[in-house]
C-alpha cells in the first residue's frame, strides 16, 4: 500500500533532516568565531573610533571573495600593514597618552605624579632613562600583563587603525573588558591567595574560588572590598567561593582552619610582610620589624601568635561551614615549658583595629583602613608584579615596615587609596606611567641599577603559561579569546597544561629569575606545541596562512615578526629572512622555519 | 655550622640568588653565534659542549674540596623508588601476620635472619642483606601533597618558600657536567622531584616509559633545515635582541645560547642510549618485569652506570582506602621484579656501594582496618628501605608495636622513631654532604640542606 510507504518515506526524510540539522548545529557551534564579528567593537567604548575602525573593516573586507573566515584572514594580512615610516614610531619627549582628551583628568593628573616622582628618583640616582618604547611594545606589555599573552595581528590590526596616540590607551580599555583579563588576574591571584596546590580533599574547591575572582575583576569590585569579604568569609565552600581561603588550610590540622598558615599567608598577600620566621622565634637578622610604622622594632614570636590568633576566630561546623566564634588560640613559645592562651593583636598601628565587631570582621577592617598604608603597597606590589612581570622592590610580599619606597611603590599606594581602591584605576596610573612606558633598549650602557630604578623597562621571564599562551596566541591570526570557536579554545586549554607539564609549573613561584633551562630549552625546540603551531595547516595556523594570502615575500616575514614578535622586523632582519622565502624551494617550509625561529628566540620569552 | 653564604656556582645552572645582587651568573661558555654552524650538527654540538664541558670543570676547580668525587668508592648515585599514594608498611614491609591489624598478609623470610616480609615481596626479600630497612619512619603530615613535599624535601611546606627535593640537593652539592641531565624521574607522578630555590635547573628532567623514545630530543625536521633554524636564530634573531639591551645578556640574564647548545649536545649524545632499554638482553628484561615501572628501573640502572647522580621511578596505586590488601598486593606486583633485580644488578656490577638505593613512599597506612577492607593515611610509624650505598647491610631500625596502642600520640608504640628530617640528613651525611651547610635563598633566608639530625647507626663505618 502506497499511503504507508510515503509516511515511512517521509519520516525517513524527517530523521534525515534532524539529524543533518544537528550536525550543521554542532559545526556551526564549533566553528563559531572563526568567522569576522562584526560587533567586536561595539563591546568597547569611545564610539566616535570604534565608527571608524569598523569603517576601515568594511573597505577592506569588500575587496575579498570567498568564504568569511578567509575573507577576513585576507584583511587582516593584506591591511595596511605596511611599516611604518622611520621615526613614525618615536614617542614625543613628553608623556602624551592623552587621558585628558579620554575624559579622565583625574588619572592624567595621577600618572603626572608618578611619573614626576619616578623623573625626581632618577635625577637623585644620577641615572637617565631610556627613551619611550614604541606603542606595539608597550601594547604587547599590556597584554602579557592582562591576559597572558602577546597580541593578535587582529588587534594589531584594529589598533593600527587608530590614531597612534589613541592605540595604547584603546588597547587597555580592551583588555581591561576583556573575559581573558579576568580570567588570567583570577589564576594568579588564586595562586597568591590559596595557592597553586591541589589542597584538601572534599573541603577545597580551588576552581570555585577562582571563579569567584574572576566574577570580582569582571565587575571591578573594590579591592578592600575583595579582601573583607575574604576576611570574614562565612558558609560552606561550595556555596560562598571565598570560604575556599579558609578550608585550603585543613589539611594540616584536625579538619579545621589552620590560623598560623592563614596567618602567614595574608600576612604576605595582603601586608606584604614575611613574618613566617616568627611562628618558632624572634627576629635575630634583622629581616622582621614590626610594632610601629614610625618606629619599628625587630619583630617577635609573640607578633606572629598574636596575629595568628584572629583567624583562631572560624570554625568549621559541618553542614553550616565556616561560623564565627570567639578567638581561642594556644601557643608555646620558644623556651617556654607550657602552652598559653594569646589575645588576638595586630603587628602594628593597633588604633586602627576597631573597637566592636567580631575578631575577624574587626581584622578585615583594619586590614583595610585608609591609613593601613602598608596594606595598600601590598596590594599595588603585587599589582605592580603583575603589570612589570616582576616586583618593583625586593620582592612582591617582602616590603620591609616603616621603610619608605621604592618611590614608584608609595606613590602608586596613595594613589590606590585615593581612588577607592579601585583595581582598573591603578591598573590604568601604572599602564599609562612613565617607567612603564620607557624602553628596555638604549643608546647608553645599561646595568642592574637602571633596571631597579625602572629607567629602563626591566626584563623578565615569562611564566610557562605566558609562553604557552604566546605560542598558541602567535600561531592564530585572529584573537584567541572566549569569541573563538569552542573548539580551539579547549584546544589551547589542553595544550598549555601539557606545555606547562613539560615546561615545569613554577606553583605559586610567580617571579622567577633563573635563565631558561636545558630542559625548557628542550620543549621549545622539539616539543609539540610549537611544532603543531607551526606546522602546515591551512585551517588554523598563521604560518600556512601567511603562506597562503601575504602578498609577497618580504610582507610575509613582516607579519610572521608582527605575529609572533609583536614588532616590524629590522631591515637587516626583512632582508635576512625575505632571502631564505625566495630561495626556499617549498615556501610553506621556510616560514615555518621562520615563525620557529622567532618562537625560540629569547625576545619572544621575555617581557622587555 | 658551616655557612656559605655565596655558594659556588653549578656548571650550566645557577646559584641562588643574594639578596642584594639579583642577577649574578656563571660564565658558561664562548657565545659566538658564528662558530659552528658550517658542518653537521653533531660536529656543531660537539664545538658548544666542549666549551661547556671546559666550563664545568674550570668551575669544579674553583669550587676546591667542596666536590667528593675524588674518591671513586664515595658514594655518588641515588635511586629513589617512588610509592606514591603511600604503600603500606603493613604489606610490604613491615607485616604483623596473624594479629588484629595485620589483615590478610602472610609474612616471608628475608635474607635476614629473624626479618619478615610479606608475601607479596618474594623477591625483594631475598635481597634484605644488602639494606638497612628503617620500620619506624615518622611523618608530620597526613595529606598526599604536603606529605610528598615533606619526605622529597626533607622539610613541611611553607608558605613563602618551595624547598628543593633531595636529588636536587645532591646535584647542587656536587656539580658535574655530562651529556645527559644528572637529576632525572622516570615516569613521574603527580609530584615530580623539583629544584626548589636552588632554581628549575635542579628540576628533575622527566621522561614517561623507557619503552617510548625520550620526549623532546629528537629535531622535528631533517639536519639540513635544523641547522639552518639554529643558525637562524643564534646569528640572526638573537645578537638583535642583545643589541641595546643590559650588559652581558646572555651571561647575566637568559642563558639562552648556554641552554640551547646544551640542549643540542644532549640531543646528539650517544649516552641517550641509556634510556635505550630495548638493548638490553630478554632475559634482563623479563626479570625487572615488562611493566613501566620495571622498565624505568631498568632505565634508572642504565642512567646510573652512565653516571647520572639521581634517579626517581615512580609506581603509583597504593592509595588503598578501600580493599587495601589486594590494590597492595597488586601494588606490589610490578615492585617486586623489579626492587629485585635493580638490586642485584648493582650488585652485581659492583655499583651498589656507590648507589643507594631508597624504596618508600610519603606515608604509610593505618593499622586499624576501616569499614571498606581499606586502610587510610598513616604518617605515625612507616617503613622506607635503603639498600647500598652509604647504609649498613643487613641491619633492620626501630619497629611498629603489633596492635593498636591506646592513647593520644598516635606514634605511640614505635620504637627507635626516625623523622623525615633525620632520615635526609644521615642520606646526606652518607654522601659526604654537611646537612648543617646553609644556602642563601632568593629571599634572602638561609636554609640548612637539612634540619635533621643524623643517625650514624644507619651507616657503615
Amino acid at each position: 500500500m502506497s499511503p504507508p510507504r510515503d509516511a515511512s518515506g517521509l519520516t525517513k526524510t524527517l530523521r534525515w533532516a534532524w539529524f543533518i540539522a544537528l550536525i550543521a548545529a554542532a559545526f556551526a557551534y564549533l566553528t563559531a568565531g572563526l568567522s569576522p564579528l562584526g560587533e567586536t567593537f561595539s563591546l568597547h567604548p569611545f564610539a566616535a573610533v570604534e565608527a571608524d575602525a569598523t569603517a576601515v573593516k568594511g573597505d577592506d573586507t569588500d575587496q575579498f571573495e570567498g568564504g568569511d573566515a578567509e575573507r577576513e584572514d585576507r584583511r587582516l594580512l593584506g591591511s595596511s600593514g605596511a611599516p611604518l615610516p622611520a621615526g613614525k614610531n618615536r614617542v614625543p619627549a613628553e608623556n602624551d597618552t592623552g587621558w585628558s582628551e579620554w575624559g579622565d583628568a583625574g588619572l592624567a593628573e595621577a600618572i603626572a605624579t608618578v611619573d614626576q616622582a619616578w623623573a625626581d628618583d632618577l635625577a637623585e640616582r644620577g641615572l637617565r632613562p631610556a627613551e619611550r618604547a614604541d606603542w606595539l611594545q608597550v601594547c604587547r606589555r599590556l597584554s602579557l600583563a592582562l591576559v597572558g599573552s602577546g597580541m593578535s595581528l587582529e588587534e594589531i590590526r584594529e589598533l593600527e587603525a587608530l590614531p597612534e596616540a589613541d592605540r595604547e590607551r584603546r588597547h587597555l580599555e580592551n583588555l581591561l573588558r576583556d573575559p581573558r583579563f579576568h580570567d588570567y588576574w583570577a589564576e594568579r591571584w588564586t595562586r597568591r591567595m590559596v595557592g597553586a596546590d591541589e589542597g584538601p580533599f572534599l573541603v577545597y574547591r580551588q576552581r570555585r574560588f577562582r571563579v569567584w575572582l574572576r566574577e570580582r575583576f569582571a565587575e571591578n569590585e573594590r579591592y578592600d572590598r575583595i579582601v573583607r569579604r575574604l576576611i570574614n568569609a562565612k558558609g560552606l565552600w561550595t556555596d560562598r567561593p571565598e570560604v575556599n581561603f579558609w578550608t585550603v588550610t585543613f589539611d594540616s590540622g584536625d579538619g579545621q582552619p589552620d590560623p598560623e598558615r592563614l596567618a602567614a599567608r595574608s600576612a604576605r598577600v595582603f601586608l606584604g610582610l614575611r613574618i613566617d620566621c616568627l611562628q618558632c622565634h624572634d627576629d635575630f637578622l634583622g629581616n622582621v620589624s614590626l610594632g610601629s610604622v614610625d618606629d619599628p622594632r625587630p619583630g617577635l614570636q609573640s607578633d606572629f601568635h598574636q596575629f595568628a590568633a584572629f583567624f583562631s576566630a572560624a570554625r568549621f561546623d559541618g553542614l553550616q561551614g565556616i561560623r564565627g566564634r570567639d578567638v581561642d588560640y594556644k601557643t608555646q613559645y620558644l623556651g617556654s615549658d607550657e602552652e598559653v592562651s594569646v589575645e588576638a593583636a595586630v603587628p602594628y598601628q593597633p588604633e586602627l583595629l576597631p573597637d566592636r565587631g567580631s575578631p575577624r570582621a574587626k581584622l578585615a577592617r583594619w586590614m583595610t583602613h585608609p591609613e593601613n598604608r602598608q596594606a595598600a603597597r601590598a596590594a599595588v606590589s603585587q599589582i605592580a608584579a603583575l603589570m612589570f612581570g616582576r616586583p618593583i622592590g625586593h620582592g612582591v610580599d617582602d616590603l620591609p615596615l616603616g621603610m619608605p619606597g621604592p618611590v614608584l611603590l608609595d606613590r602608586l599606594a596613595d594613589r590606590l587609596i585615593e581612588d577607592g581602591y579601585d583595581l582598573r584605576q591603578l591598573i590604568r596610573t601604572i599602564a599609562g606611567s612613565a617607567p612603564f612606558r620607557v624602553s628596555s633598549v638604549a643608546e647608553f650602557p645599561i646595568d642592574g641599577k637602571h633596571e631597579a630604578a625602572f629607567a629602563v623597562f626591566p626584563l623578565s621571564r615569562l611564566r610557562p603559561e605566558q609562553v604557552a599562551g604566546c605560542i598558541v596566541q602567535a600561531s592564530r591570526v585572529k584573537r584567541l579569546d572566549h569569541d573563538s570557536a569552542f573548539i580551539l579554545q579547549l584546544q589551547k586549554l589542553g595544550a598549555t597544561g601539557d606545555f606547562v607539564r613539560r615546561f615545569g609549573d613554577l606553583g605559586e613561584d610567580e617571579y622567577v629569575t633563573d635563565g631558561v633551562t636545558v630542559s625548557q630549552r628542550l620543549v621549545m625546540l622539539n616539543g609539540t606545541l610549537i611544532d603543531e603551531s607551526t606546522e602546515w595547516n591551512p585551517i588554523l595556523n598563521a604560518s600556512s596562512h601567511l603562506a597562503m594570502f601575504a602578498r609577497d615575500d618580504a610582507h610575509a616575514v613582516e607579519l610572521a615578526y608582527l605575529s609572533v614578535l609583536n614588532r616590524y622586523p629590522t631591515e637587516r632582519e626583512r632582508t635576512h629572512f625575505t632571502s631564505r622565502l625566495s630561495e626556499a624551494e617549498r615556501r610553506n617550509e621556510a616560514l615555518e622555519d621562520l615563525f620557529w625561529v622567532l618562537m625560540n628566540s629569547s625576545e619572544f620569552a621575555w617581557n622587555h | 655550622m658551616n655557612r656559605d653564604p655565596e655558594p659556588q656556582a653549578a656548571a650550566g645552572t645557577r646559584e641562588p640568588l643574594a639578596a642584594d645582587s639579583p642577577h649574578p651568573r656563571p660564565v658558561h661558555s664562548d657565545l659566538d653565534p658564528a662558530g659552528p654552524f658550517r658542518s653537521s650538527r653533531r660536529r656543531l654540538l660537539g664545538g658548544a659542549a666542549g666549551s661547556l664541558l671546559l666550563a664545568g670543570i674550570a668551575e669544579k676547580l674553583a669550587r676546591g674540596g667542596t666536590a667528593v668525587r675524588e674518591d671513586p668508592g664515595r658514594p655518588r648515585s641515588v635511586i629513589l623508588l617512588w610509592l606514591e599514594g603511600g604503600n603500606s608498611q603493613l604489606e610490604t614491609f613491615d607485616p604483623h601476620p596473624g594479629t588484629k591489624i595485620g589483615g590478610e598478609v602472610k609474612g616471608i623470610a628475608t635474607s635476614v635472619g629473624g626479618v619478615e616480609f610479606s608475601d607479596t615481596l618474594p623477591q625483594a626479600a631475598e635481597q634484605l642483606h644488602r639494606a638497612t630497612l628503617v620500620r619506624s619512619m615518622i611523618g608530620d603530615e597526613g595529606d598526599h601533597e604536603r606529605a610528598v613535599y615533606q619526605i622529597k624535601s626533607g622539610f613541611r611546606p611553607a608558605p613563602a618558600l618551595v624547598h628543593p627535593s633531595i636529588g636536587a640537593v645532591l646535584c647542587h652539592a656536587d656539580p658535574e657536567v655530562s651529556d645527559l641531565p644528572r637529576h632525572i624521574s622516570i615516569v613521574p607522578g603527580g609530584h615530580p622531584a623539583r629544584g626548589g630555590y636552588l632554581g628549575q635547573t635542579f628540576d628533575a628532567f622527566k621522561v614517561g616509559d623507557p619503552a617510548s623514545p625520550v620526549p623532546d630530543v629528537k629535531s622535528r625536521v631533517d639536519d639540513e633545515r635544523y641547522r639552518r633554524r639554529v643558525g637562524d636564530l643564534l646569528r640572526v634573531v638573537e645578537p638583535g635582541f642583545a643589541r641595546g639591551r643590559i650588559a652581558d645578556l646572555e651571561r647575566t640574564r637568559t642563558l639562552h645560547a648556554t641552554a640551547t647548545k646544551a640542549a643540542m649536545r644532549l640531543m646528539s649524545s650517544e649516552q641517550l642510549a641509556a634510556f635505550h632499554v630495548a638493548d638490553e638482553p630478554r632475559a634482563e628484561r623479563e626479570a625487572f618485569g615488562d611493566t613501566a615501572f620495571g622498565r624505568g628501573c631498568l632505565a634508572a640502572a642504565r642512567l646510573v652506570e652512565a653516571g647520572v647522580r639521581c634517579v626517581e621511578v615512580t609506581l603509583g596505586g597504593w592509595d588503598s582506602h578501600v580493599s587495601n590488601h589486594s590494590l597492595q598486593s597488586a601494588a606490589c606486583e610490578p615492585l617486586d621484579p623489579a626492587l629485585a633485580s635493580l638490586l642485584r644488578r648493582l650488585a652485581d656490577r659492583d655499583l651498589l656501594d656507590t648507589t643507594l638505593v631508597v624504596c618508600g613512599g610519603e606515608f604509610g597506612r593505618t593499622p586499624r582496618i576501616n569499614v571498606a577492607e581499606g586502610r587510610d593515611h598513616w604518617p605515625h610509624g612507616f617503613s622506607t628501605l635503603l639498600a647500598g650505598g652509604p647504609f649498613r647491610r643487613g641491619h633492620v631500625h626501630g619497629a611498629t608495636a603489633s596492635e593498636v596502642v591506646p592513647g593520644d600520640d598516635p606514634s605511640r608504640g614505635v620504637s627507635e622513631p626516625v623523622t623525615v628530617a633525620d632520615l635526609h640528613a644521615t642520606i646526606l651525611a652518607g654522601f659526604g654532604i654537611d646537612p648543617s651547610h646553609e644556602i642563601e635563598t632568593p629571599i634572602g633566608r638561609p636554609m640548612k640542606r637539612s634540619e635533621g639530625n643524623v643517625i650514624r647507626s644507619l651507616l657503615r663505618t
